[in-house]
């Protein structure tokens, strides 16, 4: 009995049919989120005193990079699952993780790089920091690269897990460059254990970008998710209905 | 100078020209900002252009289904003749 949800999460159906409910109170939320995130930190947010209005991409760049790295925890994560028990639904979860994790990756580095510029003069330097979230934009752009690269689902399946679970040794470097190197990358603003060292005028609308940024990162998971399921279950008749329009009827 | 210091819910900018140079930093925010939500909105998108192509071929393919039981039943079959 304790067992019968773990093998329903696997079953891709029961999975289609039990989130769409909450899809359009995600996509909500996200926007709704990031739109107050970002008119709060773009107008309302005081200006910084040492770096003016630049530090103002923070509310695009730190949220970005969170979910970056999370997604990876989720994209290795589902992997693992996936070699482990080999459910179907994990694997399309790993899949789906990937170009998700890729924009966040780029966004990180792309807005980096412009804040970098007024901030430090210059867009790029080759530092602990930088560098290893370039390496976390190959190792995205590996996982799709391999998840095209086989005629075969499931070879591709294992091999994208493989990946990404070797890629994780690269997350803790992530965290730890700012500390381990010397780096021009200022230390983490946003501490647990310790205080922020952010004023709370500047830090509310960081925030309300995070957790606008993490149901963004939800919703888009699922919509990616359950699309790459219909994909995959495109020969059974309840996939065919969903892509005809018609109502499903109850999974059991 | 930011306007009216130590006010937090206040604009911070004495004009919209203010606020979208930003004391010169507003290209670079500018710039992040529209691309970053630029990639994000095709984030969004992308599964439903993908469906739709879905839908189409599977419209396609039960299209070319019924066009082929269409001809089977206009032959006649050799067994149902005999009689």
């Amino acid at each position: 009995m304790a067992w019968q949800w773990f093998h329903r999460l696997g079953s891709p159906r029961w999975f289609y049919q039990k989130t769409s409910g909450w899809l359009p109170w995600l996509a909500a939320a996200s926007v709704l989120l990031l739109l107050v995130g970002t008119v709060w930190g773009l107008g309302f947010a005081p200006q910084d005193a040492k770096q003016g209005n630049s530090y103002r991409i923070i509310y695009i760049h730190v949220p970005a990079a969170f979910l970056a790295l999370a997604g990876y925890y989720i994209m290795a994560f589902s992997g693992a699952i996936g070699l482990i028990w080999k459910m179907k639904l994990s694997y399309a979860v790993m899949r789906a993780a990937a170009p998700i994790g890729a924009v966040l990756t780029f966004i990180a580095l792309f807005t980096g790089s412009l804040w970098g510029k007024p901030t430090w003069g210059t867009y790029w330097v080759w530092d602990a920091r930088i560098t290893s979230m370039l390496i976390l934009l190959f190792l995205y752009v590996g996982v799709i690269a391999l998840s095209r690269a086989f005629a075969r689902e499931q070879v591709a399946d294992k091999a994208c897990a493989l990946l990404a679970l070797v890629g994780t040794v690269n997350i803790p470097i992530i965290y730890k460059s700012v500390d381990w190197w010397f780096t021009l990358h200022q230390p983490a603003t946003i501490k647990l254990t310790e205080s922020s060292s952010i004023d709370p005028s500047m830090f509310y609308p960081l925030l309300v970008m995070i957790i606008g940024f993490y149901c963004f990162y939800a919703w888009t998971l699922l919509v990616h998710t359950r699309n790459l399921i219909l994909q995959r279950e495109w020969r059974t008749q309840w996939a065919q209905q969903v892509l005809r329009g018609e109502p499903l009827g109850d999974a059991g | 100078m930011p306007v009216n210091e130590g006010q937090v819910m206040q604009f911070q900018f004495a004009s919209i020209a203010d606020f979208l140079s930003m004391n010169g930093h507003g290209v670079y925010v500018w710039i992040a900002y529209g691309i970053s939500f630029a990639a994000l909105a095709a984030l969004a998108l992308q599964p439903a252009l993908r469906r739709r192509s879905m839908q189409r071929e599977l419209a396609r393919q039960q299209r070319i289904q019924q066009r082929r039981r269409e001809r089977t039943q206009a032959r006649p079959e050799p067994l149902a003749v005999s009689e």
